[in-house]
Order: C-alpha cells, then structure tokens, then sequence
C-alpha cells in the first residue's frame, strides 16, 4: 500500500511579471512516498525552484493541488503556510543562508526557538541530536560563527538546522552548488544518510546529474513540467 | 534566544549601534541639559536671593517674580521700613538691565555687608574709585577677567575693584547711587531686602508690613524663593515642551533611518527567519528589541553626556547659565527618546514583517 507524504496533482503556478504572464509550472503531478529521497533535475527555468518553493510554503500555487502529510497547501492563507514551514519541512539552500551574527549552535537553537520547542524535551531527543551532529561532522565547531567556517561546515550546519525540528521533509535546493568536488560529495552522502538511518523524507532540487544520482529517483523538468 | 539574536545583531553593526545611540543620547541631553540649565538657573538664583542674607523682600506693585524692572519704588521707603518694629537693617537695590539676561545690581556696600555678613573677596577689594566695579568669580571666570580688567557696559569702561565668592545676590555690584544716577533713576530702588532682630518674628514683621504697605508685594524670602520655579514660568514649561516635542522628531527621525538600512541590510536574514517559520510579529518583535536596547543604550548616553554639558557651562559661562543635573527628569527623557524611538521603527518593522520570503532570500 502506498504510502506517499507528498501528492502533487496539476500544480500550475503563473507570475504576473509587467503585462506578462509567466507560467512557471503548468500542471504538475508528482508523488513522493515517505522516506524517499527524490531529486528533481532541470535546467534553469524548468520550474523546479518554483516546486520547491510551493512545497515549502514559501509561495501560493495559481491552481492543483498540494498535499504534504496529508495537509492541503494550496488552501493555506500566509500564516497557515508559515506554520507549515515551522513545523513540517527543513530547508537547505544553496548559498547556506544561516544567520551570520549568530554561531552555529544558535542558528540550529534559534529554528527550535521558533517552533516553539526552544529545549529538547527528552534524553532520547537530546541524544538523537548528539549522535546527528556527530553524523554531520559539525559537532566541535558549534560555537564558531559562519564566517569562520567553511563552505562545507556551513552546509552541514544547514542540514542540522533543517532536520533539528523532525520536519516530515527535507527540501534541498541545489545543496552542492556553491561547494567543491569533496565537500560536495560529503554533503551528498550525509543525505543519504540521513534518508537511510533516520528514514527522512528528502526532495532535492539540482541541475547536476551526478548529484542526482545519490537520489533513490530523479524525476526531470522542463518548461514547467514534469517530463 | 531573541534577545541573543538581538544583542549579536547590535554588536555586528557595532557602528551603526554605537551611532544610534548616540544620536538618541543626543535628544536626551537635549532635554536633560534644558531642563537642567532651567532648574540650575533658577536654583542659582534662589541661593543668590538667600546670600543676601535678608528675612524680607519688597517688591513694587505690580511687579513680577522674575523681573529686570529697574526702579519704581522711592528710596524713602527704607527710613519708613527701618522704623518697624522687629527691623534690624533694611538696604535697598537697583538693577539695571545691561543686555541679555545679565544685569548689574547697585547696592550700598555697609548696609550690604551689614546684612549679607559682608563679600568674601578672592582677591581685590570693595569700590575706591567711581569707576571700579566688583563681580563674582562666576563671571571672571567666564570672561576671564582679574582685579584691574576693564569692563565695559551702560555706555562706561569700568575696572573690575574686586572678585567675590559667587552665592551674595547677583554677579556684578556697582554703588547704588552711581547705577541709580546713570540709569536716571535717582532715589529710587529696585528691592528692598530687610532683615529682623529675630526670624521669630518674621510673622509678625510681615504683618505689619503689609499692613502699612499694602500695595506693594511682600514676601518672606523663603516665599520669595519657592516662587521662583520652573512651574511658575508658563514660557519656560511651554519651551521645555518643544524641546521634548523636537526630541521625539529627533529620535522618531534618528531610529527610522537606522531601523530602515538595518531592514534593508538585513533582508536575506529577514528571508531565513521567514523559511524557519518566523512569523510577522516575531520579526516585527526582534526589531522592537533591538529599537528599545537603542534607546536605553542612547539614554544612557544621554544622562552620561548631560554631565559633559553641565561641566561645559560651569567651566565655560558659569556667570551667564547654571545647570544641574536632574535625575528626576532621566525616566521622563529616557521614555521622550523610546516613544520617538519606537514611533521610528515602527515603519521598517512592518516592511520587514511583510516582506515576501523568497524575494528577501535571493537578496543580494
């Protein structure tokens, strides 16, 4: 029996840019099953970051339908989709994006603190956490603020913020593109990692076929649809 | 966590912080310093008005608390004062205006001294000559003057005969009959000060006093000083309020344009907080902390710096102004700075809280 997290059904999505429509998606179907680890290649302009910013509740679909864990976010008002990134889905970008005033443990504290959850609240919880930094390979340079660490620690201290909340997905969006060979291939194998042994859901956004290929499917876009 | 967010937020603009608040401080010793050269002056005044050593103060009729009027009481009165029961001596003054807010004060040096217990001279001596004129050290500070230094004021050059203790009725003595004589005010006065055998009897003595001189205005001198406050000064209350209205401008101004680059600077940290699932209010809040450390920080800048100004005009122009230090007034001018303050990040609060989080993530 099936047991999909994501369903996506004729997703459409149309930018108003001037007197132009843009139609970034133009009905997609997609489903994601629990504990998969998808990537969604393309080239630029395909629609996939538009993907990943519906999933993540970062933007309105035009029209379809979107169910994550069962919950529909295309009938989401702004606040219920800021809920939705609160407490179901990790983000890791590109370009990092952690605070840069504050030190990795408290870029990792402060996504707990906001969803409401600022202490573990079991010894298993607190250990669970232990063991993923360790799995990350961040663990000792926690208090170290992002500017002193290296393209690579930033991205795993990403990772840990991201996951840090149990979200049910893992959205990555080109997670490699601003690393080296190495580091790229370090980050690759943390989320297969992190798929196998904690069993997380992950959507990858790339354009990079070797990358892609660390994924369980590689599902293909093009002109806003899924080909 | 907010807070941390918020105290490493100010201390990585360290500049920007440190320029804040210091801007904000700015308004708060706007405000402080006004209110303490308002208070100052008027306190110096007071104990001026108590140097004189007197139980007794005769105004004229009609005439105001604060006032340079120059003489429109008749010299005679003093003989008649000096007949009352309980009066032990009794000297009459003359103020004549010399521009701005500074006067000179002509007195009879003996029955003066008889009254105030005599100047403390710091170095020079009383009047030998027509033309010698005696200040206090505020005002030889001030215009860096010594025994022998010209002055020139009421269309004469005089010569500084001696510099006196400050706290004796005002700060520059000249005989009574020459400022009477000068200013075409012969054998009239300004004030009359009267002192009694016995401060017990000054009930008495005032009774008696009005009672024989009914028009004119008689105050203890302990009246006469708890009159001279800043509440009985409508101009100065209704300036002081300016200044806090210009204040709140200031600081609205001030924390706006600070708030707004920080907005601005920090639109991608404004996108992440948004992809963690911040909500509006908590970003709005963050940057409402940050705005309300600001502003205590800027006040106490302001307190800090207001001892600067006050050490400025005691060493500067101690004869012209006087200011202290009013801690009373440091809540009233700390929350002037924080509404302004709060006013000003309002705006930027609510473009940050609204911003579109992917916009603001691929921010450059």
């Amino acid at each position: 029996m099936s047991d999909a997290l994501i369903e996506i059904r004729g997703l459409k999505k149309t930018y108003r840019m001037g007197d132009i429509d843009v139609h970034a998606l133009r009905g997609v179907d997609l489903t994601v099953e629990r504990g998969e680890f998808i990537a969604v290649c393309g080239p630029s302009g395909s629609g996939k970051s538009t993907l990943f910013y519906i999933l993540g509740g970062l933007t309105q679909a035009t029209g379809g339908q979107v169910l994550i864990d069962g919950r529909d976010l295309t009938r989401m008002n702004d606040s219920q989709r800021t809920a939705i990134r609160r407490e179901l889905v990790g983000f890791v970008f590109q370009r990092y994006n952690l605070l840069p005033t504050l030190s990795a443990a408290d870029n990792i504290a402060m996504a707990r603190y906001i969803a409401g959850s600022s202490k573990f609240r079991s010894k298993q919880d607190t250990e669970w956490f232990r063991q993923t930094l360790e799995l990350l390979g961040v663990a000792h340079r926690l208090h170290h603020k992002p500017r002193s660490l290296s393209g690579g620690e930033q991205q795993r201290v990403a990772i840990a913020r991201a996951i840090v909340n149990h979200p049910v997905l893992l959205l990555a969006d080109e997670p490699t593109g601003n690393l080296d060979t190495e580091n790229s291939e370090t980050v690759l194998k943390l989320l297969v990692d992190l798929n196998e042994r904690l069993g997380q859901t992950i959507l990858m956004i790339t354009h990079n076929p070797e990358a892609a290929a660390y994924a369980h499917r590689i599902v293909n876009m093009r002109d806003g649809r899924i080909v | 966590m907010i807070n941390k967010l918020v105290i490493e937020n100010l201390k990585h603009r360290w500049v920007r912080t440190v320029l804040s608040a210091t801007a904000v401080g700015v308004q708060v010793t706007m405000i402080l310093t006004l209110v303490g050269v308002s208070y100052g002056t008027l306190d110096d005044l007071s104990r001026r008005s108590r140097g004189a050593g007197a139980d007794i103060l005769i105004r004229p009729p009609g005439s105001s608390i604060i006032s340079l009027s120059t003489a429109p009481m008749p010299e005679k009165i003093l003989d008649f004062v000096r007949s009352m029961p309980h009066v032990a001596v009794a000297t009459g003054t003359i103020v004549q205006p010399i521009g701005g807010t500074n006067s000179v004060t002509g007195i009879d040096l003996e029955s003066f001294e008889k009254m105030s217990g005599g100047f403390r001279f710091l170095s020079g001596g009383p009047f030998r000559n027509p033309e010698d004129v005696i200040i206090d050290e505020y005002w030889a500070r001030q215009f860096r003057l010594s025994v022998g230094s010209p002055m020139h004021f009421m269309d004469r050059t005089w010569r500084v005969s001696g510099i006196v203790e400050p706290g004796k009725l005002a700060r520059i003595f000249l005989p009574l009959k020459l400022v009477q004589e000068l200013s075409a005010n012969t054998g009239k006065l300004t004030m009359v000060y009267v002192k009694l055998d016995d401060p017990r009897h000054l009930a008495d003595a005032m009774a008696a006093l009005k009672n024989q001189l009914p028009t004119y205005q008689i105050y203890s001198i302990e009246e006469f000083v708890s009159q001279i406050s800043v509440n009985n000064l409508p101009q100065l209350k209704t300036f002081i309020y300016v200044v806090i209205g210009v204040a709140v401008v200031v600081g609205f101004l001030v924390v706006f344009l600070s708030m707004y680059t920080a907005v601005l600077e920090r639109t991608r940290e404004i996108g992440i907080l948004k992809s963690l699932g911040a909500t509006p209010a908590l970003i709005l809040g963050i940057l409402i902390r940050e705005t309300i450390v600001l502003s205590l920080i800027g006040s106490v800048f302001g307190i800090l710096f207001t001892y600067g100004t006050r050490w400025a005009i005691m060493r500067f122009v101690p004869g012209s102004l006087n200011q202290i230090i009013v801690p009373e007034w440091w809540p009233v001018a700390s929350l002037v700075a924080l509404v302004g303050s709060l006013l000003g990040a309002l705006y930027p609060g609510w473009i940050a809280a609204k911003q579109d989080p992917i916009e603001a993530l691929s921010y450059e």
